[in-house]
């Protein structure tokens, strides 16, 4: 099983999360978030103050999926959230060691 | 409120024979006629201005009757201007702060709100209103003493009369919204009991002695000739003043220059500027005291040189800063509405627009150069938007009233002496305020001291001073 956290654009999150439903992601957690990489921040000016901000608003989409679904789930976050310009964002991959559904108690791939 | 334009004339009327007019029944009556004044530009055959309250003897004539219309037409803007301080004035100031300051503004300003109204109706409308000396007046009519609803008050025309508690009311206005104003200069960082505290001798050694100076018919700048239609002088070069003189003795805020200190929600602010705009109606159209053309003229001078003004500060933000801020455009409202209040009545629509276009650019240069070069950390802008423009308007009153530029000042108006007049009356306000507000921040930091403290300034004067959060999401 693999742990899958995505960086993306806010006004991308409709469509990543439809290609992931496409390809079987049963579901998933989205979380706001703040941070930089190359795209650069913003001037903001109020009145005679101005102050530059480095931290942009970005969506963090975090999603389990067993090992034969992983490329798949990337290349759909990756055509979804793709703009072509700086801040489009970053997929990071992990491995999971264990999952349980409270519910049930189940484990593993069963779980997801 | 008003000045006088033809200064001299027409209390006089009453004097001579004319009608009637003044012949109040002696037992409801002496109260009323001090209260006002004179006579804006109703009529200019009179000469001689005369004290009311010497009418009274004049037997014979027929008791004057309140006009029904212009006192219903002041209540309604006693009602506006309040609106303005409630939730105007506090939503304005609240969106500029952040999030951890909401309440803390919100507070002080509807409890200073509060606490002048009280206080007005205890002593400070009698030190403003009634005849003691030319600076300040007497305690007669401290608790509203003899003011009952038989009591009348002077408009600017001798026989059209208003309610005296609709004369208090508006007053009171006034005063509470000039206090209210005063706290955006040391927001987030002051010591709430030393708002109060502060306010409540300012309001009493400052305010009331200006206002009976400009407004009150035996007032030393109201005798000069001095034009301030609706508290340019009185309301915001005196409030500016003293923001200014506490932006320096609270000192500035935590990460001053170093931490972004951005305003939480704009939205609220341009919420607050439109309610301002909307009650400042009847701050400068009311400053007419009666329903009439003056009113009519106020009025719209209210409305284009605030609009001129908005353009004037949005498009040279756009010029010299690269974007048109909406803060800039809403900014530039209040920047407008501050310039044209001392002018409301007296100059015309053109004259209007000009000293609009005029406020907008003072005001942008007030908040960006001008603060930089004080140095200090007047939050809100204070005297930045207030100070400037209001200096600025005093002014430029002096120059637009004159009749050959479109205003309503006499024939024999000479905007070479009325701008000496008009410097004059900036300069007592500045001086007065200043020695006022040094003396009172000076004893208070000495003692109850003025800002809170530093772990309570950094996690939020909402949860420190109130105990509550503004938003629990």
């Amino acid at each position: 099983m693999k742990f899958v956290s995505a960086i993306i654009k806010p006004f991308k999150l409709d469509e990543v999360r439809e290609g992931l439903s496409a390809i079987g992601v049963n579901g998933l957690t989205v979380t706001e978030v703040k941070g930089f990489g190359r795209q650069k921040g913003h001037t903001e000016l109020y009145r005679g103050a101005e102050y530059v901000v480095d931290f942009l608003p970005k969506v963090k989409v975090e999603v389990a999926v067993a090992d034969e679904l992983l490329e798949q789930a990337i290349e759909a976050i990756e055509k979804a959230a793709n703009t072509g310009k700086i801040g489009d964002g970053k997929i990071f991959v992990f491995d999971l060691q264990h999952v349980v559904r409270i519910r049930t108690g189940e484990t593993g791939d069963a779980a997801l | 409120m008003m000045k006088k334009l033809l200064a001299a004339c027409t209390l006089a009327a009453a004097l001579f024979g004319a009608a009637p007019v003044w012949a109040e029944e002696v037992a409801s009556a002496p109260v009323a006629s001090e209260a006002v004044a004179a006579p804006a530009v109703a009529d200019a055959s009179a000469t001689v201005a005369a004290p009311a309250a010497s009418e009274a003897a004049a037997a014979a004539a027929p008791a004057p009757v309140l006009s029904k219309a212009d006192n219903g037409w002041i209540m309604v803007c006693a009602a506006l201007v309040i609106l303005m301080s409630i939730p105007g004035l506090a939503m304005f100031y609240g969106g500029l702060v952040r999030s951890k300051n909401m309440l803390s503004v919100l507070a002080q300003v509807l409890a200073v709100f509060a606490l002048i109204s009280v206080l007005w109706v205890l002593y400070g409308y009698s030190l403003a209103f009634t005849s003691s000396n030319a600076v300040i007046g007497g305690l007669s009519k401290a608790l509203l003493a003899g003011v009952t609803p038989a009591s009348l008050a002077d408009t600017f025309t001798a026989d059209v009369k208003i309610s005296e508690f609709t004369f208090v009311a508006f007053q009171g206005a006034f005063a509470a919204i000039t206090c209210a104003l005063i706290v955006g200069a040391f927001a987030e960082r002051v010591k709430f009991t030393a708002v109060l505290v502060f306010v409540a001798l300012w309001f009493t050694f400052s305010y009331t002695p200006i206002a009976h100076m400009v407004w009150f018919t035996e007032g030393y700048l109201f005798k000069d000739g001095a034009l301030d239609f609706a508290g340019g002088t009185v309301v915001h070069i005196n409030a500016a003043v003293a923001g200014l003189v506490g932006a320096y003795f609270v000192g500035k805020r935590v990460g001053y220059g170093r931490e972004a200190m951005t305003p939480h929600s704009l939205t609220m602010t341009m919420i607050g500027a439109s309610l301002l705009w909307f009650g400042w109606f009847g701050f400068n159209a009311g400053s007419a005291l009666e329903a009439n053309g003056t009113a009519a003229l106020a009025f719209v001078n209210t409305w284009v040189a605030t609009a001129a003004a908005t353009l004037s500060w949005l498009f040279a933000e756009w010029l010299l800063k690269g974007k048109p801020s909406l803060l800039g455009a809403a900014s530039g409202a209040i920047a407008g509405l501050v310039v044209i209040t001392p002018a409301a009545g007296l100059v015309g629509v053109g004259g209007a627009l000009i000293m609009g276009l005029i406020g907008g650019i003072a005001g942008l240069w007030g908040v960006h150069s001008l603060k930089r070069m004080l140095n200090v950390d007047d939050s809100l802008d204070v005297f930045g938007v207030h100070g400037v423009c209001g200096i600025i308007g005093a002014l430029l009153t002096g120059v637009f009233a004159a009749p050959s530029l479109g205003g309503m000042g006499a024939e024999t108006f000479s905007i070479a002496s009325q701008l000496k007049i008009q410097g004059l009356s900036v300069l007592i306000t500045i001086v007065w305020s200043g020695v006022v507000s040094v003396v009172i921040f000076g004893i208070l930091k000495a003692t109850i001291g003025l800002r809170v403290k530093e772990d309570e300034e950094r996690e939020g004067l909402d949860v420190t001073s109130h105990g509550e959060k503004a938003y629990n999401m």
